[in-house]
């Protein structure tokens, strides 16, 4: 039906194949290969987010195998703004990586074609086994990611967090599994069809399978007793990778949220959620105070993220959720962008890199420490910036609701401990400096590509501020039609209804 | 039939869990392995076991639902590349550290 649903996979799949014929011919082909995928993906959705904002949910039934037998595409609004998100965020770091690091090992960016190609299908895709498949598919490109610059410590951390996510895989492999055996198909508007007419010895079955596919999506959001493995990859890895990286527990979010409003929505996993959101939204404020380096800190700024994403959307209200799509979008911009900022640290400063200690004078600088500012106060959610307009409607959204004490004081106190950590982060590298020699001995000429992707996070930060309007207006459609759940039944099954088992 | 099978995963299982719980990555890796043979299993279950039946039909009577077999096929699939890059990693891991221990001792030797 539409075409053009396919073109956010199809597009990375060939720039990740063709980068990797490319890379025999050297670097540059590499590079312009995976810079021009990477950068047409930005009209791509941005054609989609157009299409997606008519109002109607597309769905695209690939081979013309109709739902719910075939692999179906489903373009909604909330596939479209995470699909717009992550090609500005993909933009950046491709840009970032060719202007500093993408020559430390081989196949960058074959690898990280295939990692968008992963992310863009999860967001896309309408059924519970695809989805199974993307999220594979771009585990497998980040283990590699995550190893990229051969450091020992990098090494390491993509073993564990391997290990890890195949255990979370096996996970879902189960959860796939006791869905199927209680209600016989795995597509998820069909899923939500039955979900009301399901006979009653086999409820345990799909109630089981439900909390297990939470568990293994909080896993890959890292949502806190399963967060743990976060700050030590990302810590670790190179910045650009690490840029990337932020949408990855979005993409945890995202299913969770999926799942929970279209399949599970009688399961009332609300509750638990809030709890484990406000764990983790304390655990990456203590971690962002604890951090000994800038790149560990903007870590655990990704897990407080994630903590204040669930902390709102575990209300599951049109408004909880229309604040939490608007932050999903700022969150993930500056997280990033602090990545971004945190390698260039690293590699002005000589042997030191990013430790949050006393170190050379950076003289003469005066778009680094404005740039950490920006993103510091993009992350730490003050105003003008959009994370302090993001704050506001989470709190404005759970005044009233269910432990709404609990929720003001959690994420007050995180915002100030996170102000506290970065204030504290700036002033040690770009004050606190050694008196002796100000300069460090080597000093890398600044990129002005890698310049161009910090430049254009920041200034996508700044822009979604100041159309903080519209932008919210958006995403209230978003949490409007994600609460419509016949919506999307009907245009997946086009009110046929669904066969199978 | 189903108390076999039954018996069969939950023995996968908790060989598994217990070897991946080890500390070197080689018993781990095994573990994960065992872990997705015992997943493959749970899943051709999940469509529920059929005896004497042909697994392709276009006659009437008893066959098996097809789809398990088909996510089972990509299951395989995917995990035998998983373990594939995991062993790769272990083994660079293994150059790099001189040892294969999941955790760094104190002072970066085997714990």
């Amino acid at each position: 039906m539409n075409g053009l649903l396919l073109a956010p996979i199809l597009l990375p799949l060939a720039g990740g194949i063709v980068a990797m014929l490319g890379g025999r011919r050297g670097l540059a082909a590499e590079r312009l290969v995976g810079a021009a995928a990477t950068i047409l993906l930005l009209p791509v959705a941005v054609a989609l987010f157009a299409v997606a904002d008519e109002g109607p949910i597309v769905s695209h039934a690939v081979g013309d195998w109709p739902a719910p037998y075939g692999i179906i595409l489903v373009l909604d609004r909330l596939a479209a703004w995470m699909l717009l998100v992550t090609a500005i965020v993909a933009t950046a770091a491709v840009l970032v990586a060719i202007g500093r690091s993408d020559g430390a090992g081989r196949h960058f960016h074959s690898l990280f074609q295939f990692q968008l190609l992963g992310v863009n299908g999860a967001f896309l895709t309408g059924d519970l086994f695809n989805l199974f498949v993307f999220f594979e598919v771009l585990l497998i490109a980040s283990y590699a990611l995550l190893s990229h610059g051969s450091r020992p410590e990098r090494t390491q951390a993509a073993i564990r967090v391997a290990v890890l996510n195949l255990l979370g895989s096996t996970l879902f492999l189960v959860a796939i599994g006791c869905l199927y055996a209680a209600a016989g198909t795995l597509n998820l508007a069909d899923l939500a069809t039955r979900a009301a007419t399901l006979p009653a010895d086999r409820l345990g079955l799909w109630q089981a399978g439900g909390w297990l596919l939470i568990v293994v999506f909080a896993l890959k959001a890292a949502v806190l007793p399963l967060g743990f493995w976060l700050p030590g990859a990302y810590g670790v890895t190179d910045g650009a990778v690490a840029a990337l990286f932020s949408v990855l527990t979005k993409v945890g979010v995202v299913a969770i949220v999926r799942c929970c409003t279209l399949v599970f929505p009688g399961l009332d996993a609300g509750p638990v959620l809030w709890a484990a959101a406000i764990g983790t939204l304390t655990l990456g404020a203590t971690g962002m105070l604890a951090a000994r380096r800038l790149s560990t800190l903007a870590a655990h700024a990704v897990v407080l993220s994630v903590g204040l994403l669930l902390v709102s959307i575990a209300h599951f209200t049109r408004d909880s959720l229309a604040a939490a799509t608007f932050y999903l979008a700022h969150g993930t911009f500056a997280t990033a962008a602090l990545f971004l900022v945190a390698m260039r640290v690293s590699a002005v400063r000589g042997g030191m890199g990013d430790a949050l200690a006393e170190g050379p004078a950076l003289r003469g600088r005066l778009a680094l420490p404005a740039a950490f500012l920006l993103a510091a106060v993009a992350v730490a959610g003050l105003p003008p910036l959009g994370g302090f307009l993001a704050k506001l409607a989470i709190l404005d959204a759970a005044t009233g609701a269910r432990g709404a004490a609990w929720t003001f004081a959690a994420v007050l106190a995180a915002s100030l401990v996170s102000i506290v950590a970065l204030a504290r982060a700036g002033t040690t590298v770009f004050w606190k400096v050694g008196r002796g020699d100000d300069q460090a001995a080597e000093d890398p000429p600044s990129s002005p590509l890698a310049v161009a992707g910090t430049g254009l996070l920041l200034a996508v930060v700044v822009a979604l501020a100041l159309l903080a309007g519209p932008a919210f207006g958006r995403a209230d459609l978003v949490a409007g039609q994600l609460l419509d759940r016949e919506g999307y039944i009907r245009a997946v099954l086009g009110g046929r209804p669904g066969g199978g088992g | 039939m189903e108390g076999l099978v039954a018996v069969a995963i939950g023995v996968l299982v908790a060989a598994g869990v217990y070897l991946a719980l080890r500390p070197r990555l080689f018993s781990v890796l095994l573990g994960i392995t065992l872990l997705s043979y015992a997943v493959n299993l749970f899943l051709l279950a999940a469509g529920g076991l059929v005896v004497d039946a042909a697994p392709l039909t276009d006659r009437p009577g008893p066959y098996p639902d097809p789809l398990p077999q088909a996510l089972v096929l990509t299951a395989i699939v995917i995990s035998f590349g998983m373990t594939a890059l995991v062993i790769v990693l272990t083994l660079r891991a293994m150059s790099e550290r001189g040892h294969d221990r999941v955790d760094d001792g104190p002072d970066g030797g085997p714990a």
